[in-house]
């Protein structure tokens, strides 16, 4: 079991900051996100797009400012536990006891949800048969790409993920690609692959195509396609994957006893705190009368939330207000100072 | 003030107004119309306000602006008449637009 003062679910800038304010005042904490990256939205949704309302910084993208955030971390030590969905928070008799999809188990008395809008998890694909073959013989990411030598695999999506997979299992399997239209959204040079390749018969292009059914004994064995003009097809498959993106789902977070607005969680604005003692929201996920989704705004939220983690880790001890510029202890923190 | 229709996947019929230069997304969102989920707020990044146009209605909207297509692949049982509601604003020329939200976002 791990202890620390605070845990906080979702890398994201508003995570990232919230840990920076954990750290300046003296409190530990780790941070868990269900990514296998850090950045959250920033880095899944809005990587390259250039954003223009974070104060001070005139333009920078989604990328840029999680690597800046991330940079602000360096004095500290933080330990990130990534592709971990937080799946359980209960309280024991004093701390909440926090548990993970991969079996970790944290033992804290503050919990911050920095989750944005829940967690990212692949988008499926709308026939509900796919369920019954789910990591069997339909996937949504590729972890063994062995287990596709010499068989017929049914790849579906029109972005870099589908296009980069068709290319590379071309080698060694028979590859369908389906696409709803005829345009990619990949990358330009591997769009120009592909067609080489379709044109050399090592790859079948279905576009404008889109799955209608799956069939089979146990095992995959054929895909029914359909196209705009509602003409029918059966391919044999294999194996399916499916590259859609991501989706944002709030998951486990719904079961942990805290007062949901749709799909936000009610914070007050003195600490951020939900209904629950020591468990707060900032960031996009909390709802208060007012509250802006913006980055900006987390930032805020994340500040004064680790202020009332402060009251919980440390009861005994009076938390002094300090500033960065003349604290002596804050720039020992920062690494600024012997 | 325009009137849009948002049309559920079980058939029910909602018809509000919605002021001009609000988007379709942001007249479902503020009159709690089930089934517009719009996770990223607006952003053209998450394909989860996703809405079939009437064919009368297709055509009169303003085209599709770079971006959204590419979005509409991730979209949940995307068709041809498919749009992300968060890009189509609101005019006196599109009341009495209708709308169907598709039976699920993703």
């Amino acid at each position: 079991m791990i202890k620390t003062d605070a845990i906080i679910i979702g890398a994201g800038p508003v995570g990232l900051f919230t840990a920076h304010q954990l750290k300046l005042i003296g409190l530990d904490c780790e941070i868990v996100d269900n990514l296998d990256k850090i950045g959250g939205q920033c880095i899944e949704l809005y990587p390259d797009k250039p954003i223009y309302d974070i104060p001070a910084v005139p333009e920078c993208t989604g990328k840029e400012l999680t690597k800046n955030l991330i940079n602000q971390l360096k004095p500290f030590d933080i330990k990130f536990h990534l592709s971990e969905r937080v799946e359980e928070v209960k309280k024991d008799d004093v701390n909440w006891i926090v548990k993970t999809n991969n079996r970790k188990i944290f033992s804290t008395p503050n919990v911050i949800i920095a989750g944005g809008v829940g967690s990212f998890e692949p988008r499926k694909f709308p026939v509900k048969e796919c369920e019954k073959f789910e990591n069997k013989s339909v996937f949504y990411s590729v972890k063994d790409k062995k287990i596709f030598e010499g068989k017929t695999v049914a790849i579906f999506g029109g972005g870099d993920s589908a296009l980069d997979w068709a290319v590379e299992l071309s080698k060694n399997s028979k590859v369908n690609l389906i696409h709803r239209r005829e345009e990619f959204r990949g990358a330009q040079a591997t769009v120009n692959k592909v067609h080489a390749l379709v044109n050399e018969g090592k790859i079948n292009l279905f576009t404008k195509y889109q799955m209608t059914s799956v069939k089979g004994n146990g095992k995959l064995e054929s895909i029914g396609i359909k196209n705009d003009d509602d003409e029918k097809k059966n391919i044999k498959a294999d194996y399916a994957l499916g590259f859609f993106g991501l989706i944002m789902q709030l998951g486990p977070i719904a079961n942990w006893g805290l007062n949901l607005d749709k799909k936000t969680i009610e914070v007050d604005t003195e600490k951020f705190e939900t209904n629950q003692k020591g468990i707060y929201a900032v960031g996009d996920i909390c709802s208060y009368p007012g509250k802006l989704k913006l980055i900006l705004s987390g930032f805020h939220e994340g500040a004064l939330a680790a202020r009332a983690c402060f009251k919980l880790a440390r009861p005994n001890e009076k938390y002094r207000f300090e500033f960065s510029t003349t604290s002596k202890t804050l720039l020992k923190r920062l690494g600024k100072k012997e | 003030m325009p009137k849009i229709t948002y049309i559920t996947s079980e058939n029910e019929n909602h018809t509000i107004d919605v002021d001009n230069g609000l988007t379709v997304m942001e007249g479902a969102v503020q009159n709690n119309i089930p089934g517009i989920d719009a996770d990223c707020g607006g952003g053209m990044a998450c394909a989860t306000c996703h809405v079939y146009v009437t064919e009368d209605w297709f055509d009169k909207l303003p085209k599709k602006e770079d971006g959204e297509e590419d979005m509409l692949d991730m979209a949940y049982e995307p068709k041809k008449n498919s749009r992300l509601s968060c890009q189509i604003v609101i005019s006196d020329e599109l009341d009495g637009l209708k709308v169907n939200i598709p039976s699920k976002q993703g």
